[in-house]
């Protein structure tokens, strides 16, 4: 091997002089090309991150358009069929567009600056994932704003969404957004669990990963696991609509159950994929605000790993009214009612950690106290709909409208804006108003209370879900007028949080650590550069930057002119290879490009599968052909 | 515990219905300790990391240490938390084993089958002619348990009543089935609790429990033949309704009317309701139904004819007499 | 970088592309392969369910598929891996020569079996649309050539690759192991496959 005149990082190559020479190697070009070539993490993250964002918003004035709806009975400010189809895009791009994605966003941003690498495993991988994301977004609301988006709910059963009662384009649309979003989420889990298991810096063994690196590695296990049931009975539906397969059809031998078990395969996991992530955050902001370590760490990554686990014995309990054999009833709610244990744990461990340390009241840190005061409610009344006999009469009202959101809103949403105060710094360099992050707090978690905690009321006075209003006389106007003067709170609560997102750009600086926290990104500057590290850091403890004040044990050797990256092994992450690290290309946008015409086109005529392979492999050639026989390329045959 | 109220899970008024109430108050019982045990926690935990005692924090270079009295209290958390659970699934268990209890020996079956979006309700007898047949509407009698059999003609449904009992679907290409018991007179109503399309939220079904003697007139009148119209305008309502658009789809037993799409009129003007729930049975709005039914249910199957006034008028005047 | 580096350990004499679990690739190779056998899976289970609900299984009057076509490519494919293992060895002692003559017997197994996969289609003696049992083992079928096809495109593209200068690079012979392996996948998914569509049918008559 001929390695002895390239340039690497160590002893004799550091400071500005490295960096300046890094900057070079892992700069992507300018301009519009340059930017949809882009292969950096963080910039890729971002952009999942606004762009789930933007879908929230989306979906979120599609709600209060609803709550309009729903203020009064009898009112008219939505059609029939226009409520309809708000609930599905509603449901379908708060968990589609918004919920998974911005979580595998911040994962994305922020597991290989926490596990110490350069970059994450597969970075052309995911920036495909991104366009496809992208695509599948823009084609399902392109497709509502022509007049027809899904109207099936987010769930869309069959046989109301097959082919003989779903007459028109609307169930295809929302089966094909559903492949979109699951090709990129597939490829986005494989690249961050490979990350997770090879990339982390030596040093940081499986005992010593933060615990949100643990959460990204078992939603993204979760995620490989789940995703391709809904992936499988999205192309099932596809085919009995488009050419006339006969799966969910009873009258031929097939059945609309199984639409539902496959569903649920996904949806129940689904629901983990999104808050087990917020748990992370949670922990590490739990972490650095208490000023300690987390109590009883193995504890935590043990609930985490067994939630993982049980999500996927669940499914069931979404069924409870199908017509389930009676003498299993006991078991599936013992199941259901199991997994809140672990959950439990993981609560009583955040708390014995506020206690034990002396916790700094910042806005990332009121969101987690708002989590919990509001998501043990949402794991509570979990438990009630877990005993079928409870569930029979709850599940389909209004009491699981309030469930859910207080799981998801409680559970997700408040850990995730928590989370974006948090590292808001490192991605930008500026500190968020505090003055601004807690009027808007506030106004969120009261006007979330106001806004969900009637829905269980109005569950209970008999409202169903999925109705588009509802006769006077039975007490729900009360609880229905709340809902609505609440949810308008959430959202002005929210547009002040955007506002506060964009006037920041111009706060105060924040350093690389302002919130002298103990993990890894947070040793990099802000926002980090291209490279992530200078030289790759060595761990020694779960909190590195509380344990060595002033400096960082890094190894060194790698290579400066060429993206390269250092790779450990599985569970002690010891030194093991070094491998070259993907450089800027086009092609995975082309790629993307193309499949999204595919899809798209296939929604019409499955000749469209035919045709479309062509361009897209080709594409999918001219991103793996490798460009040039590299200099330094450590060839083994002269 | 009981609430007044047609539409609600606090009724109470059936076996079912009122299991729940028990089994209701005891998880909320449960679940209200569990959650302030946390939010207590939660608080002490706050307000003590304020107080003067040295934390172990980073400050203090203590970060890694954890008080043993936490590892006692993490085992009895845990513990506390299994014993409750378990405790919870255990009275789930004796909820259901009672709610079953009513499957043992019914007396009375009927058959409800869904349709986007309205329910046909039909009585079954041993003797075929004396089989009830009607739509948007069952009576029952009081103490008396009773089966019903579930089926779908389209897409999925959900048969709700919670005054009575929890929800059982409605699935095409299945028979599933429900158990009622009622023990309180009265009127409920039930909804479709599966969304089925644009008029999911219209499909409503009254409910009517009864004492057995009531109940044996109501089933006596629901097996005559419709009656006969009387007034010149009634006859003629009869006869655009027996060989015009009506016909194709609603049946009227003792007439030529015989069509099976839409529900059964026989007894129509007996019913509560109009449009399986969506208008109160009255004749302003019986005129406003027949007249535009796509403007007071708008998507459902039945189309606006555009009658002329004189076919209205006597049209209702004619369905007015289908008691 | 503001906190003072303290150097510790010098990776630069790290081997540089290993095999195996010290590749990235092949971590996004297995993440795949558990992906497509989960699917797999489910198609497996979708395919019991609807088996489940049936007094016969083909139900009647169907007949089950013919054998012929079904079982001449269980046997090829079993014996691809001769030549598959070859080249898979060839990679791991970074021989290009045996690699560049390896692979084309490889490919050659790959066509002779999408030919014969042609024939299955014609001998499954239902159509997709007459019933779920015939749109089921269409399914099998059908994701099953997916595979096929998508290794089988692969193969070829790796196989020009490695006849250029690039087949010199080590990450070559990686991608070449990491084909493989991959194609083992191809192989084991099908045997499944091959007792759903054809001989359960039989059995449950």
């Amino acid at each position: 091997m001929s390695t002895g005149t390239l340039l690497r990082d160590g002893p004799d190559l550091t400071g500005p002089k490295l960096e300046s020479a890094l900057n070079f190697t892992w700069s992507r070009p300018r301009g519009l090309i340059g930017w949809l070539s882009s292969v950096d993490h963080k910039e890729i993250g971002a952009r999942y991150i606004v762009t789930a964002l933007i879908f929230l918003a989306l979906a979120g004035a599609m709600a209060l358009h609803m709550r309009l709806q729903l203020m009064l009975p009898g009112n008219r400010v939505m059609s029939a069929e226009l409520y309809n189809t708000s609930f599905t895009m509603h449901g379908t791009t708060m968990m589609f567009l918004f919920a998974v994605p911005v979580m595998q966003g911040v994962q994305i941003y922020l597991t290989p600056l926490m596990v110490g690498t350069r970059n994450m495993a597969f970075p052309r991988l995911t920036a495909f994932s991104y366009y496809v994301y992208l695509g599948g977004g823009l084609f399902l609301w392109t497709c509502h704003f022509l007049g027809f988006g899904p109207d099936d709910g987010w769930f869309n059963y069959v046989p109301l969404s097959g082919p003989q009662y779903g007459i028109g384009k609307h169930s295809d649309v929302w089966a094909q957004t559903v492949t979109f979003t699951e090709v990129a989420a597939l490829a986005v889990a494989v690249a961050l669990t490979t990350t997770v298991l090879k990339q982390r810096a030596p040093g940081m063994t499986l005992a010593r990963m933060p615990l949100f690196v643990w959460a990204t590695l078992v939603t993204s296990l979760m995620v490989i696991f789940s995703m391709p049931a809904v992936e499988l009975d999205s192309m099932l539906l596809l085919s009995d609509r488009l050419v006339g397969t006969q799966f969910f059809n009873p009258a031929e031998h097939g059945d609309p159950l199984l639409w539902q078990h496959l569903f649920w395969f996904f949806g129940h996991p689904e629901v983990y994929i999104i808050f087990l992530p917020a748990t992370g955050f949670i922990s590490e902001i739990v972490t650095t605000f208490s000023r300690r370590s987390m109590f009883a760490y193995p504890i935590v990554v043990l609930a985490l790993v067994a939630t993982g686990i049980l999500a996927f014995g669940l499914w069931v309990h979404h069924m409870f009214a199908t017509g389930l054999p009676r003498v299993g009833y006991s078991f599936y709610t013992a199941a259901s009612i199991a997994v809140s244990i672990p959950t439990g744990l993981q609560i009583f461990c955040w708390i014995a950690t506020i206690w034990q340390g002396r916790p700094r009241f910042e806005v990332p840190f009121l969101y987690i106290i708002a989590f919990l005061f509001t998501f043990v409610i949402g794991g509570l009344s979990g438990v009630i709909i877990a005993a079928v006999p409870l569930d029979l009469q709850l599940h389909d009202t209004y009491f699981i409208v309030a469930h859910f959101h207080y799981v998801l809103i409680g559970g997700a949403v408040f850990p995730l804006l928590g989370a974006i105060t948090y590292w808001y710094p490192k991605l930008t360099g500026r500190m968020m108003s505090p003055v601004l992050g807690k009027i808007s707090f506030w106004m969120i978690f009261l006007g979330f209370q106001l806004a969900f905690f009637p829905m269980h009321i109005s569950g209970i006075l008999g409202m169903p879900r999925r109705v588009y209003t509802y006769p006077a006389g039975m007490g729900l106007e009360l609880p229905n007028m709340l809902s609505t003067i609440g949810a308008f709170a959430v959202g002005m609560a929210v547009l002040l949080f955007v506002l506060n997102l964009i006037i920041s750009f111009g706060g105060e600086e924040a350093g690389d650590n302002p919130w002298d926290a103990a993990s890894l990104e947070w040793a990099t500057s802000s926002p980090p550069p291209g490279y992530n590290f200078a030289h790759v850091p060595a761990v020694e403890s779960r909190t590195p930057l509380w344990d060595n004040r002033d400096h960082l044990p890094v190894v060194y050797g790698l290579k400066v002119e060429e993206r390269e990256l250092l790779l450990t092994t599985l569970v002690s992450a010891a030194s093991e290879t070094r491998e070259p690290s993907a450089t800027p290309s086009i092609w995975p946008f082309i790629s993307a490009l193309a499949l999204g015409v595919v899809f798209v086109c296939s929604v019409f005529s499955p000749w469209a599968i035919l045709f479309g392979v062509v361009p897209l492999a080709i594409a999918l050639i001219a991103w793996f052909w490798p460009k040039k026989p590299e200099p330094s390329e450590e060839a083994v045959i002269a | 515990m009981s609430f007044s109220g047609f539409q609600t899970m606090l009724g109470g008024d059936a076996l079912e219905s009122s299991n729940f109430l028990t089994l209701f108050t005891v998880f909320m019982v449960v679940c209200t300790v569990m959650y302030l045990l946390v939010v207590g926690a939660l608080l002490i935990g706050l307000w003590r990391s304020r107080s003067d005692r040295e934390p172990l924090t980073v400050e203090s270079g203590r970060h890694h240490e954890t008080a043993p009295a936490f590892r006692t209290a993490l085992i009895g958390w845990t513990a506390l938390t299994f014993i409750g659970l378990t405790a919870l699934t255990i009275a789930s268990f004796f909820t259901d084993r009672s709610n079953a209890s009513v499957a043992e020996n019914p007396r009375l079956t009927l058959k409800i089958t869904g349709k986007q979006w309205w329910w046909d309700v039909e009585y079954t007898t041993q003797d075929a002619s004396r089989t009830i047949r009607t739509a948007n509407e069952i009576h029952l009698p009081v103490g008396v348990p009773v089966e019903v059999s579930l089926q779908a003609s389209d897409v999925i449904h959900s048969l709700w009543i919670p005054n009575l009992a929890g929800k059982q679907d409605l699935i095409p290409g299945r028979v599933t089935d429900i158990q009622l018991l009622p023990r309180k007179i009265g009127t409920y109503r039930g909804q479709c609790a599966e969304f089925c399309g644009i008029q999911h939220t219209h499909m409503a079904l009254d409910v009517t429990v009864e004492s057995k003697a009531d109940f044996e007139k109501w089933v006596a009148a629901q097996q005559r033949v419709a009656f006969a119209p009387t007034t010149p305008l009634q006859l003629a309502g009869y006869r655009y309704f027996t060989t015009r658009e009506c016909s194709a789809c609603h049946n009227v037993t003792g007439t030529p009317a015989s069509g099976t799409v839409g529900p059964d009129l026989t007894h129509f003007a007996s019913r509560r309701s109009i449009g399986a729930g969506t208008l109160p049975m009255n004749t302003g709005n019986l005129y406003g139904w027949v007249a535009d039914p796509q403007s007071q249910k708008p998507g459902n199957h039945m189309p606006t004819i555009g009658l002329e006034p004189n076919d209205l008028h006597a049209v209702v005047a004619y369905l007015e007499t289908l008691k | 970088m503001t906190l003072v580096p303290t150097f510790t350990e010098d990776v630069s004499t790290l081997e540089s592309d290993g095999f195996g679990t010290r590749s990235l690739t092949w971590w996004g190779v297995i993440g795949f392969m558990v992906i497509e056998a989960v699917g797999f899976a489910l198609l497996f289970a979708a395919y019991f369910f609807l088996m489940s609900h049936e007094q016969s299984w083909a139900p009647q009057p169907w007949h089950p598929p013919d054998l012929l076509a079904g079982t001449l490519f269980t046997i090829v494919i079993v014996l691809s891996e001769i030549p598959n293992t070859f080249a898979k060895k060839a990679a791991l002692r970074l021989d290009l020569e045996a690699e560049r003559r390896l692979l084309p017997w490889v490919i050659g197994f790959g066509v002779v079996l999408l030919v014969i996969r042609g024939f299955e289609f014609n001998s499954l003696n239902i159509f997709w649309y007459d019933n779920a049992y015939g749109s089921v083992l269409w399914a099998i079928l059908l994701m099953h050539t997916v595979h096929l096809a998508t290794d089988f495109g692969d193969t070829f593209v790796l196989w020009r690759l490695i006849e250029t200068p690039h087949g010199q690079q080590k990450r070559r012979f990686v991608d070449t192991e990491e084909n493989a392996l991959y194609w083992r996948f191809v192989w084991g998914s099908w045997l499944p496959c091959y007792v759903l569509i054809y001989w359960l049918p039989r059995f449950f008559q």
